[in-house]
């Protein structure tokens, strides 16, 4: 069913379209040898070039390309064998050079496509137009001083992949899935880290709004939105100015703005009539960027598995549609899994990893890359339960001491003396000073109460302090009762 | 003979003979500027003491049995060359306090060969000018002057005006210079000197302020062909800094200067011959052309049918990269600043950019960001890239059927100061014969081959394949021999 928002005049649809910019990731910036790292001290990570000094030339880092490769395979999308750069041409005191160097006319990267997956289950084609690279500007502080703005160029000349969607969302969901799955794949690839608090991928927000049957209106861009949640906030509230404008008689115009993450609103930062003239030619500095087909192979040969296969990988284990989806999200899950599930019964491992383990990460606010319980050592107690060691209530006591000590299940089960009771002739005896302590419950079961063969269970199980196997207990239970 | 006076290779031979040291070698071009250097204006920066010490080294590094193929040999650098803790202008009042921390390509590479700066040629500024009046430390007067009007100063051309005065009044052994559409051809040939722009790619552009970036070559300015071969040689080669650096082998110019050109196919192109061109050009081509085949080639008609649209091509591309090149000046990081206090920083772009451009770097930043603007792009700068195209594909038609293309270098002999000032079309005029070989890639070469009525020198020039500099060299050497040219300018060292 279509997604709307209802307005005074009736639902209106929703166009959305993304640009998502993703920072490579790289030893070395796009055009000079300078270093990429984090948090650099400001102006630390900075050569000649990214400072646009007189005679300075740059050189593309190969590397950098070969990611830009990598991310279009990973999208399904034509990858360009020619492609060109362009310059940007714009004055800003953090962009050196006068002009950033992208690619305009000839990306690297043409068509492609992603599946995304929503709530209900449903999937969505969302294409893609185009990935380019460009590189980064630096950043203009403007409060570190009353008159003064401070310019730290560590960013300037950083490689970016700007990666363009076609207008296929039709809802927040939708934009949040779509930002979500483009993240997840990157990840995978290791092409970019997907850290978007650090502002290594940022997107900007394309918003139409239009009755049904129409044509596209007019859209304008929020800029640089930095998670997700916000992608899909700022769908909304966009959609919902825009969809006033129209019903008070007035006219969208096409402008750039921004999101303001407080007021959950977005606000004109400049109008196409402001607009830059970019002044886009050929970067006369750079040959064409001409590709090998047998380079581009290669890289394909070696690219990780991505989510989609995995996913249906997992599936074909015998994994529901669910599980495979919340195993494949990020790839360190999956890893996390995998090892759980080597030589199991992936079935089990899926349950133990999406249910106690989960629960144990978000209880004690921990990542899967830094997990309270190794891979190797939740594999290990699934071995005791499959060995019949373990009952299952048996490992969950003992999946509780494994978090708080760390050790390894067998050693806690050593320890603790959890070890199930599976020797008939133990248990049988448990069951008969039960039967002899309820002579009159047995009487009463004999004369026909079924209902009392959980509680013997239940007494049984308690005597042994939970450590009688289920399914022995149950079979001693019923042969007992019957005499 | 006086030290000032020897050819680049006579100086080399008379080093390894032990009859000169570099350091008396370089003291002697260090009082010829000081001598004629007030006048001239040919040198922005005199670097004497670092001259000295390098000079010093140089002939222990000899004494050493060190000997590199430049080893002590004094030259000027264009001051478009970043030149490591020595001030580098590019002839503008923007750059005029910048102390590069980096070293260019080309002068590394002069300096890894045992060369010795004197110190940075005056230039057009930001190479933009056909006459060495545009720079911020004022014009350069040519060594030269009319036989029968000697008091009228004359310009040496320009971008290289410095370079090229410097050379041609023995105030260097040589010169580095760069050439983008015939900033080294048309001040050798005013000057009376050999000079070559070699293929575009041939020299890094590395640490070379940048003016049209598909355009710019660096090459060498000298006394004869040889001299040229010889630091070309010294200059060339691929560098990884440069992505547009062509990763072949550098041959031995100098040797290629000796090949002769017997059996060789000139090519004349009849679109060159233009109405009202002065008769004395028209007859020292026709002179040249005799001189080749005399010895020994053959010389053809062919046609560029596209030449004629070279100029204004290249006064699209040209200004149009020069505009983005040159955004970088903006003072925010380097070179000169100026600033009101509580103003903005559009304002400061404003003020600083128009304190510290000339007139005519001005001009040409207003007609690329004009060219290269929505609803214009396509009229200008496209249509002039497939104009150049078109140009580049009339060359290869042409090398089809001849080895190298002899033209004049210039439509005039040197004019004076006040010449052509007020009319930049008439000042473009300037770069006909030359531009096209920046806008196909392909080397040219200005050999000086006769003087006019006034006694003022005049040039031819070669243009060869693309990366054929030893055929254009065999060639320019043959009319340089065959021309005999041996006057020389009144204003000069040791005379």
């Amino acid at each position: 069913m279509t997604y709307t928002i209802e307005g005074r005049t009736g639902p209106w649809e929703l166009v959305i379209g993304l640009e998502i910019h993703a920072q490579v990731i790289s030893e070395a910036k796009l055009f000079s040898g300078a270093a990429t790292a984090f948090g650099a001290e400001p102006n630390s990570q900075v050569s000649f070039i990214d400072a646009g000094f007189p005679g300075m030339l740059p050189v593309i880092n190969a590397e950098c390309v070969a990611q830009a490769v990598r991310t279009g395979l990973g999208l399904n999308a034509q990858v360009n064998l020619w492609s060109r750069f362009d310059r940007k041409n714009y004055f800003y005191a953090d962009l050196p050079q006068g002009y950033q160097i992208s690619q305009f006319a000839h990306p690297i990267i043409g068509e492609g496509a992603v599946e995304i997956t929503l709530a209900d289950g449903a999937t969505k084609t969302i294409g893609i137009t185009r990935l380019h690279l460009e590189q980064d500007a630096g950043k203009s502080l403007h409060d570190q001083h009353a008159t003064k703005s401070f310019i730290d160029l560590n960013r300037s000349g950083v490689a970016l992949m700007e990666i363009v969607s076609e207008p296929d969302m039709r809802s927040p969901e939708e934009a949040g899935a779509y930002l979500t799955k483009i993240r997840q794949i990157l990840r995978y690839l290791g092409t970019c880290d997907g850290n978007m608090d650090e502002g290594s991928m940022r997107a900007d927000v394309n918003v139409s709004v239009r009755k049904a049957g129409e044509g596209f209106r007019t859209r304008c861009e929020v800029k640089n939105v930095n998670s997700i949640r916000f992608v899909m906030q700022a769908v909304e509230a966009e959609a919902r100015r825009q969809i006033e404008v129209w019903e008070a008689g007035e006219e969208v115009f096409q402008e750039t703005r921004l999101f303001d993450t407080a007021r959950g609103i977005t606000r004109s930062m400049r109008s196409k009539e402001d607009a830059h003239d970019y002044r886009y030619f050929p970067e006369p500095d750079l040959p064409p960027l001409v590709l090998e087909s047998d380079w581009v192979a290669a890289l394909k040969a070696a690219l990780p598995e991505l989510p989609d296969a995995r996913r249906a990988r997992y599936t074909a284990m015998g994994l529901t549609a669910y599980d495979a989806h919340v195993l494949t999200l990020e790839k360190e899950t999956a890893v996390f899994f995998e090892t759980v599930a080597k030589g199991r019964d992936p079935k089990l491992a899926a349950n133990w990893v999406t249910g106690d383990f989960f629960a144990a990460l978000n209880r004690l606010k921990r990542d899967v890359a830094d997990p309270p319980v190794t891979a190797e050592n939740l594999g290990g107690l699934l071995d005791l339960i499959a060995d019949k060691t373990l009952s299952g209530s048996l490992a969950k006591q003992v999946f509780e001491a494994m978090l708080e000590t760390g050790k390894a299940p067998g050693e806690i089960v050593e320890e603790r003396g959890l070890k199930q009771v599976t020797d008939t002739g133990a248990i049988e005896a448990v069951v008969a000073q039960v039967m002899a302590a309820n002579a009159d419950k047995v009487a009463e079961y004999r004369s026909g109460k079924d209902k009392l063969f959980g509680f013997f269970v239940g007494q049984t199980m308690k005597a042994m302090q939970g450590k009688g196997n289920p399914a022995l207990v149950n079979e001693v239970v019923k042969a007992k009762l019957a005499g | 003979m006086h030290p000032t006076d020897f050819t680049l290779r006579g100086a080399l031979d008379a080093l390894t003979e032990g009859t000169i040291s570099s350091v008396e070698l370089t003291q002697a071009h260090l009082d010829g500027i000081a001598k004629l250097n007030p006048r001239l204006n040919a040198y922005v920066t005199v670097t004497a003491e670092k001259a000295l010490a390098a000079a010093k080294a140089s002939d222990e590094r000899r004494a050493a049995g060190q000997v590199g193929a430049l080893e002590g040999i004094p030259l000027a650098i264009k001051d478009l060359f970043c030149t490591a803790g020595t001030r580098t202008t590019a002839g503008s009042r923007i750059l005029d306090s910048f102390v590069p921390p980096y070293e260019s390509t080309v002068s590394q590479k002069l300096l890894d060969d045992g060369a010795v700066f004197l110190g940075k040629a005056n230039l057009d500024e930001f190479a933009m000018g056909s006459s060495n009046t545009t720079s911020a430390s004022g014009p350069v007067e040519n060594p030269w002057s009319r036989a029968n009007d000697p008091d009228t100063r004359l310009v040496p051309g320009g971008s290289s005006g410095g370079s090229a005065a410097a050379v041609a009044a023995r105030l260097a052994l040589g010169a580095t210079a760069t050439d983008t559409g015939g900033s080294i051809r048309q001040p050798a040939a005013f000057c009376g000197i050999a000079g070559i722009k070699p293929t575009y790619g041939r020299c890094s552009r590395f640490g070379i302020v940048a003016f049209a970036s598909s355009l710019d070559q660096a090459g060498p300015v000298a006394r004869t062909v040889e001299d040229c071969a010889i630091l070309l040689k010294s200059m060339a080669g691929f560098d990884p800094k440069d992505s547009t650096s062509a990763d072949l082998p550098v041959p031995d110019f100098a040797r290629a200067c000796e090949r002769g050109v017997k059996g060789l196919r000139i090519g004349v192109p009849k679109e060159y011959r233009l109405d009202g061109m002065a008769p004395e050009i028209v007859a020292l081509w026709e002179q040249g052309l005799q001189w080749l085949r005399d010895a020994g080639a053959e010389t053809v008609e062919i046609s560029l049918p596209h030449a004629k649209y070279a100029l204004p091509t290249y006064y699209i591309v040209a200004p149009a990269e020069a505009s983005s090149n040159l955004a970088r000046y903006d003072g925010v990081r380097f070179g000169m600043r100026v600033t009101e206090p509580g103003s903005d920083l559009r304002d400061l772009y404003e003020r600083t950019r128009a304190a510290g451009f000339g007139a005519e770097v001005r001009r040409r930043i207003m007609i690329g960001t004009y060219v290269l603007s929505a609803g214009y792009y396509d009229a200008y700068y496209l249509k002039a890239q497939k104009v150049r195209a078109l140009i580049r594909r009339d060359f290869e038609n042409a090398y089809a059927d001849v080895d190298a293309i002899v033209t004049p270098a210039t439509p005039s002999a040197a004019f004076g100061m006040d010449e052509k000032q007020d009319d930049p079309v008439a000042m473009y005029l300037n770069d006909i014969f030359t531009v096209t070989a920046n806008l196909a890639g392909l080397p040219g070469l200005a050999v000086p081959a006769g003087l006019d009525a006034q006694g003022l020198p005049l040039g031819l020039q070669v243009i060869g394949r693309a990366f054929d500099e030893e055929t254009v060299f065999a060639v320019g050497r043959a009319l340089e021999r065959a021309a005999g040219f041996s006057a020389l300018p009144r204003l000069r060292a040791g005379a």
